[in-house]
């Protein structure tokens, strides 16, 4: 039985817990709703960019000549992952059901027996796969620096990949990320972003023709590689928007959490109070009893 | 002058500039500067460093503009930009430090002849702004 000092001491020490959680799921809460906006406001750029490139590979001429990065290099040898996850924890399974649906993929490919390079983005995804997937990781990036999500390092990121897609280092790239649904529910993503493959094929644009200046090719050749950084750009925003949401919920647990052990620990404090004193009346009396 | 037509202006952060009632727009396409009025023909094209003028409502609005994607199809055009700025709003300091980068970049070896291109046109754009 702990004595009345450590009960009050673990009250002490639970209450000033909570108080940090509380803090954080406040903080949460302020920038959840920033993220959210500019994940809404940034679904606009990404689709209108996707919905030109499928106008685009639809109108295309010369299908055997067109770029790579929208038809593939033909062979589904190497697989590239970008799995982006937060820079920092607390935040929930936020980190984890990335972690858990790449996992997965990762299986799915090394039974079939292609190759598998991962990058990750986000030191939390790299602490997670580091111990099983070290020989794979082939890049990690972190952007602790950058106070929000911002369009240069989603270029920084696509640059890569293309350069290594440039050097024939992989075949297939996909990314995981968290998508945002509404503030319980994030939901584990997986999407291919090279070759391109279209979501939901768009059958009301297929009549339309375009004119292009310069040539399609040329459009093309330059449009895929923004593609690929607006899409990285879209999951980044989609993902500190999840991130903020999850942890907010999650902290908001640990908050209830607290507050139950707190009172669990004042009726013990209280009982064994009342239990100490109750003995030391018992002495007293059959002390005078005795004389 | 009544017809009107739809201009979308999207930025990846956010939706830049929308609005419904625009007469003609000019952009510095990747072949030249091209004006757009209603009934054009659907078609994607490229954006320069230039300056973009879109006239609407008897009046002219000019915006600095450094890169973009250019669709319009059904009356309805679309500009895709990674960065756009509003003449006005644009001060002389940021002006001579974009000029500087892009010079400094321009020194730097092993870029294309189209990035080379690109940057130049970036300055001599630049350069306009602050002789107005």
């Amino acid at each position: 039985m702990p004595s009345l000092d450590d009960l009050k001491k673990r009250i002490v020490s639970v209450k000033s817990t909570q108080k940090i959680t509380k803090a954080m799921k406040m903080v949460a809460a302020a920038k959840l709703k920033r993220a959210q906006d500019s994940a809404e406001k940034g679904r606009p750029y990404s689709e209108k960019m996707n919905k030109i490139i499928l106008n685009l590979s639809e109108n295309i001429s010369d299908k055997e000549n067109a770029p790579k990065l929208l038809t593939g290099t033909g062979s589904e040898k190497v697989h590239l992952c970008i799995i982006l996850t937060s820079d920092r924890g607390l935040c929930g399974g936020f980190n984890s059901n990335i972690i858990k649906k790449a996992k997965s993929f990762f299986e799915k490919i090394t039974k079939e027996g292609k190759t598998l390079k991962i990058i990750t983005v986000g030191s939390k995804g790299y602490d997670q796969l580091k111990r099983l997937y070290k020989d794979k990781i082939i890049e990690k990036i972190s952007f602790k620096e950058s106070k929000n999500t911002n369009y240069f390092d989603a270029e920084k990121v696509g640059n890569m990949i293309i350069e290594l897609f440039l050097k024939n280092e992989f075949d297939v790239c996909t990314i995981f990320y968290n998508k945002f649904k509404n503030v319980i529910t994030q939901i584990p993503q997986e999407q291919q972003i090279i070759p391109l493959k279209s979501s939901e094929p768009d059958n009301s644009s297929s009549d339309s023709n375009y004119e292009f200046e310069p040539e399609e090719d040329e459009i093309l050749s330059n449009l895929l590689p923004k593609n690929i950084s607006t899409q990285i750009f879209k999951a980044m925003l989609e993902n500190s928007a999840s991130e903020q949401g999850s942890r907010m919920s999650a902290m908001d647990n640990a908050t209830r959490n607290a507050g139950e052990m707190v009172d669990k620990l004042t009726i013990e404090y209280n009982r064994s109070r009342q239990a100490a004193i109750t003995k030391e009346l018992i002495e007293i009396i059959s002390g005078a009893e005795s004389l | 002058m009544s017809e009107l037509f739809n201009l979308e202006i999207v930025n990846p952060e956010k939706s830049f500039l929308s609005a419904d009632d625009v007469n003609e727009v000019v952009v510095p396409a990747y072949e030249g500067e091209m004006g757009i009025l209603k009934n054009h023909i659907s078609i994607i094209s490229f954006l320069k460093p230039g300056i973009m003028k879109i006239y609407r409502n008897n009046a002219e609005e000019k915006f600095y503009i450094e890169d973009g994607i250019l669709e319009f199809k059904d009356d309805t055009l679309s500009i895709l930009t990674s960065k756009v700025i509003k003449l006005d709003k644009l001060d002389k300091s940021f002006i001579d430090n974009s000029i500087q980068e892009a010079e400094k970049s321009l020194l730097k070896e092993g870029i294309t002849d189209q990035q080379r291109f690109l940057i130049s046109q970036k300055i001599d754009s630049l350069k306009s702004i602050v002789a107005n």
